[in-house]
């Protein structure tokens, strides 16, 4: 496993750099649409921790190839909870499969819905055999958190006291 | 895409047998912050609590991520953006 600490100055290395060039409005929008200035941010959140990880991961791989591809759009839908709602959550087929283990009881398909949901969830997660996946989940996550925690110590300091 | 049971040892590496999804997936509860809290000898979580508690923690990660983008961008703009460098320090030194 990679050193966090390592890891945490690289991202945040990047992360500020881009965020000083989103501050100064030379942000580049490949389709020429001017995005709302926190999806740029959580766009170059997301681009940034690829980056820090680097190609090593099929994950960061798979950032990384969405957000040199579409732009916005594509790196903005990875995440399920896009407030837009333009990609609403409101897709069948993993849904019903879901509601219905409440009752169902039945083990393997509750598994079933919840391996489909992990790899929406995950980026690149859509071709991988299943151990891959959780291997991937689990660096994921641990990235995620290093993420969340550089950019709450920076939204913490700039928060006038 | 059925989940193979079967416990083939002797197949090649494609071929994952049970233990090492076992250990994927308490490496993953391990990760999670309200299982990690409770008993972490205790194993016999299933299997479908650990993925679900999973895809919610990461749905919560990327809201956070979401939260904290609004905040910076709200912040950013009141805020001269030389002190990047003061900050960069700030945070290389934790």
């Amino acid at each position: 496993m990679t050193n966090p600490g390592g890891l945490r100055s690289s991202f945040a290395r990047i992360f500020l750099r881009s965020l000083s060039r989103i501050n100064s409005g030379r942000v580049s929008s490949s389709r020429g649409r001017t995005l709302p200035k926190h999806r740029s941010i959580s766009i170059a959140a997301y681009a940034s921790m690829a980056s820090a990880v680097g190609t090593r991961r099929a994950w960061s791989r798979e950032v990384l190839r969405r957000i040199r591809r579409g732009g916005a759009r594509r790196a903005s839908r990875r995440t399920s909870e896009f407030p837009v709602g333009r990609k609403g959550r409101k897709e069948p087929g993993n849904g019903k499969k879901l509601k219905k283990e409440a009752g169902d009881g039945n083990e393997g398909s509750s598994i079933q819905g919840m391996r489909k949901k992990l790899r929406r969830l995950v980026p690149g997660g859509e071709g991988m055999e299943f151990h891959r996946l959780l291997a991937e989940t689990a660096h994921y996550i641990k990235c995620l958190k290093t993420q969340v925690g550089v950019m709450r110590s920076i939204a913490d300091y700039y928060t006038p006291v | 895409m059925s989940s193979r049971r079967s416990r083939s040892r002797q197949s090649p590496s494609s071929a994952i047998n049970d233990d090492q999804i076992i250990e994927l997936v308490s490496k993953l509860q391990q990760l999670l912050p309200e299982m990690h809290t409770r008993r972490r000898s205790d194993k016999v979580v299933s299997a479908s609590k650990v993925l679900q508690e999973t895809c919610n923690y990461i749905r919560s990660l990327h809201r956070e991520v979401d939260d904290l983008s609004e905040r910076l961008s709200e912040l950013l703009a009141l805020s001269d953006h030389a002190q990047a460098d003061v900050v960069r320090s700030l945070l290389l030194h934790q």
